[in-house]
């Protein structure tokens, strides 16, 4: 026996006596997973949280999260003498005296930024493949909470430097408690501790981003995981690819040495970006104070969509038996983001209901096999994409030398206007997809040879596909075969008939072309 | 593969394509050379490490240098990140190459097992929960069911109830400000009084309520009580007799707590005579009493009445006559 086999056996035999997982070990150790770039986004996810774990630790040993007032006396010379909260003063410090303490912050940043803009994708490309399908609903509800707390974490955790900036989108959270109706003023004084911006808030908002929401977070990943591992990951259409199997290389040793590697070279970039690339100079800004403000105050972009929203609403407000109640904060603010996400969160369950797929998918959706799905996608890209502009009107106005108001009213108009046409067109290219696809799979692909046949005609010579690229271009499931959906009761109604209507857009698609077809093409031809 | 005359015969899967066996699978040199590739990247993330340490210990962390595009750099910083950065990233770049090139690169195929229990014991299970719901009882003891229900509902109060000292009640906080009669206006930050022959026209300048002798300002009083000055010619004001009596020889004063949302409405356009604010672009004109002109604001800035007293010194008429700054649910708008 080898010293390597030796090592194995008896590091086996020591794990098996104490926790009997030989058999358990056995089978994962093997365990096979698929093999596409799209994975990664959710393995990004979950570095950049590790990321995340690490840098804010070493920066909780010297950020201090207090309100107090203290005058600086620190090496960044042009702050010297000026009052500031003890948080901003830390912050400071670790900017400019603790070795590698300005990195660090810089690298939490940024993989902040990239933990969002990973789930994001990630949740793109989860939600244009059909991922989400039975028996996965639980596994995207999950991911639907870990992009809503992931939001919040990233807005408290910008918001501790208490820097102008960020104290400028702690005052307008707080206008947004204030604008609640009945309990509004209670909510802002019992969240600031008394009037705003107080000493009570940083320290409480502390707490619950390094341990309240990461310790969420955990819980909620571990969970996610557990079901993938358990559900076994979704692969895409192709030769060999069925719905009772997956395909793909073992844990052990391929994607250990894969995943383990990715997640040092999401560190590696990572820590690149807070080498080279500045991320929130807070000492630029100078410390909060609600008298003043800096021109083009923006939000980080995972929030710039609400305060593109914010920014787009009408001056609307009802005032009456001595109330107030502030539309045009609370529909851009609570209400319009409510609806969204309570629809993100029960979207499996409703394309359920319209198409009455009740079924088990593993195979994943080519997008355009599902027009209807991927053209309600691009809508809603359209929509954020409208917010997040108009998020950014001042800077864009600036830049551009366009007028802030002419943004605002294309945001305004747009925003009702352009989904609805992203919706039609994506959908139209779509079936637009599907026909290239059929005609591909029934007349070959283009070769660019022309010949001239004696008739004088001239043909350019197709050539036939392969047969595994005919398979995966023909092995959906088309909504018009399932199994009428609709019970009669439900089917009555408004929503029964709503019900109809949409199963019915969802039907329209160009058929697959088929081996029969293929064949009595090629009788004809010949 | 034999289909009746009517049925439609759909394309078959083929199965998984024959491996492809690599370079480095049949070819020792290959190997060689991928291992040898791997090896590299492992001693550069050893030599990135080396970098973290050196520049840890020896670089001063004072001291600047100019590379083009980044602008002016801490040398220790961008040594300490491109170690860091070579460090993590080679040993990265290293496990995947050799997973790449020399671990077995042959798709395998598992089963999939299904999530369905076998029937047998789906019944069991569903006859499981009837029989041990029913020895409780439940459906029947609606006693029982209905004060369970009620002392649930009400525990879930006491997390609520505890939570209630985190903050004083608002009271009438949200509807005042230190702004009453004959109070001074200090300009902010240096604390002096405006003498009204001290504005230009088109000068913009923030001031706060001179407060009584021993007390404090605090952020807390600055976040209601910060008011812009701006003077105009007189001619420009477009005012009703009330308002125009609030200014003084082209000077008025405005809330400077934007009625949206809170934030400081900073930005001046002296041509137009507009106020916008940089947080979400609602603009005031100051001809017509800041009345909103555009954005989501809804309500126009509170104008603070001014005047002099007998040294010339600018001051408050009286206070604002309405709250300043967001809505609040208590607020009465009906005046303004």
């Amino acid at each position: 026996m080898k010293t390597s086999e030796k090592i194995a056996d008896a590091t086996a035999n020591y794990i098996d006596e104490r926790t009997g997982a030989a058999k358990w070990l056995k089978k994962n150790l093997t365990k096979v997973f698929p093999d596409h770039w799209s994975f990664m986004l959710g393995e990004i996810c979950l570095y950049s949280f590790i990321i995340l774990l690490l840098t804010g630790t070493f920066l909780t040993f010297w950020f201090d999260p207090s309100q107090r007032e203290v005058i600086y006396h620190g090496t960044y010379l042009p702050l010297s003498g000026v009052h500031m909260s003890a948080a901003y003063d830390s912050t400071l410090h670790i900017s400019f005296d603790i070795r590698g303490g300005l990195l660090m912050r810089q690298i939490h940043h940024w993989a902040a930024n990239i933990f969002m803009a990973a789930i994001i994708a990630h949740l793109f490309r989860v939600f244009f493949t059909g991922a989400y399908r039975k028996p996965r609903e639980f596994n995207w509800m999950i991911g639907i909470g870990l992009v809503t707390f992931g939001i919040v974490e990233g807005f408290l955790g910008y918001s501790l430097p208490d820097d102008l900036l960020s104290g400028t989108g702690i005052r307008i959270a707080e206008a947004i408690l204030q604008a609640i109706p009945v309990v509004g003023s209670y909510l802002a004084f019992f969240a600031f501790g008394g009037p705003f911006p107080g000493t009570a808030f940083i320290p409480r908002i502390f707490i619950v981003h390094v341990l309240l929401l990461p310790g969420l977070f955990l819980a909620l990943i571990t969970i996610h995981l557990m079901l993938v591992w358990y559900q076994k990951h979704t692969q895409y259409p192709g030769p060999g690819r069925t719905e009772k199997n997956v395909v793909g290389y073992p844990l052990m040793p391929v994607y250990m040495a894969k995943a383990g590697g990715f997640f040092f070279v999401v560190f590696g970039v990572t820590a690149f970006l807070g080498a080279v690339a500045s991320i929130n100079p807070i000492w630029l800004y100078g410390p909060y104070t609600p008298g003043q403000i800096s021109a083009g105050s923006q939000p980080d972009w995972y929030m710039g969509w609400l305060d593109g929203l914010v920014r787009m609403s009408p001056p609307l407000e009802t005032h009456a038996f001595g109330h107030t109640i502030s539309w045009n904060i609370l529909v851009p603010g609570l209400i319009v983001p409510g609806i969204l996400f309570t629809g993100m969160a029960l979207y499996p369950f409703i394309e359920s209901w319209i198409t009455g797929d009740k079924r088990e998918h593993h195979i994943l959706d080519r997008p355009r096999n599902a027009p209807n799905r991927t053209a309600l996608g691009v809508t809603s890209i359209v929509f954020i994409l409208i917010t997040l502009i108009n998020g950014g009107n001042d800077v864009i106005a600036t830049h551009f030398h366009w007028t802030i108001n002419g943004i605002m009213w294309f945001s305004r108009i747009g925003i009702f206007v352009l989904p609805p046409i992203a919706f039609v067109i994506t959908k139209r290219i779509c079936l637009s997809l599907q026909r290239a696809d059929r005609d591909l799979v029934l007349h070959g692909k283009e070769t660019g040879r022309l010949v001239m046949l004696s008739s004088g005609e001239m043909i350019e010579v197709h050539e036939p596909i392969s047969d595994a690229k005919k398979w995966t271009l023909t092995q959906h499931q088309q909504p018009g075969a399932l199994p009428a959906p609709l019970p009669t009761s439900a089917t009555t109604g408004m929503i029964g008939k709503l019900r109809a209507r949409m199963n019915r857009a969802n039907a329209t698609q160009v058929p697959a072309a088929t081996l029969t077809e293929l064949k009595e093409l090629g009788d004809s031809h010949h | 593969m034999s289909t009746g005359n009517n049925e439609i015969e759909r394309f078959q899967n083929p199965g998984l394509p024959e491996h492809q066996h690599r370079n480095a699978d049949i070819d020792p040199v290959a190997e060689k050379r991928a291992e040898r590739q791997v090896a590299i990247l492992f001693l550069l993330s050893a030599a990135g490490t080396i970098l973290t340490i050196v520049s840890y210990i020896y670089v001063r962390n004072d001291k600047f240098v100019f590379i083009p595009i980044l602008g002016s750099t801490n040398v220790q910083q961008i040594l300490l990140g491109l170690g860091l950065t070579a460090s993590t990233l080679f040993i990265g770049l290293g496990a995947i190459q050799w997973a790449k090139k020399l671990m077995p690169d042959q798709e395998v195929i598992a089963e999939r097992h299904e999530f369905r229990s076998k029937e047998i014991d789906r019944e069991e299970f569903v006859e499981t929960l009837k029989e041990r719901g029913s020895s409780a009882g439940l459906g029947r003891r609606s006693v029982i069911k209905r004060t369970l229900g009620l002392s649930l509902g009400l525990v879930g109060l006491s997390p609520l109830l505890f939570l209630r000292d985190s903050g004083p009640l608002p009271g009438k906080y949200f509807d005042t400000t230190d702004w009453a009669s004959g109070v001074r206006l200090l300009k902010d930050p240096d604390g002096q009084p405006v003498l009204a022959s001290d504005l230009e026209v088109g000068a913009v300048t923030q001031v706060l309520p001179e407060l009584p002798a021993g007390v404090e300002r605090t952020l807390e009083n600055t976040g209601k009580d910060a008011v812009l000055l701006i003077r105009l010619r007189p001619e420009d004001f477009n005012l009703d007799p009330e308002r125009l009596s609030w200014t003084y020889q082209g000077i008025i004063a405005f809330s400077k707590i934007c009625t949206h949302m809170g934030c400081a409405v900073a930005l001046y356009e002296q041509q137009t005579h507009h106020l916008l604010c940089p947080c979400h672009q609602s603009t005031f004109d100051v001809t017509r009493a800041a009345k909103v002109i555009f954005g989501p604001a809804a309500r126009p800035l509170p104008q603070l009445a001014i005047t002099v007293d007998a040294k010339g010194y600018l001051i408050a008429k009286q206070g604002f006559t309405v709250p300043v700054g967001p809505s609040f649910w208590e607020r009465n708008s009906s005046n303004g």
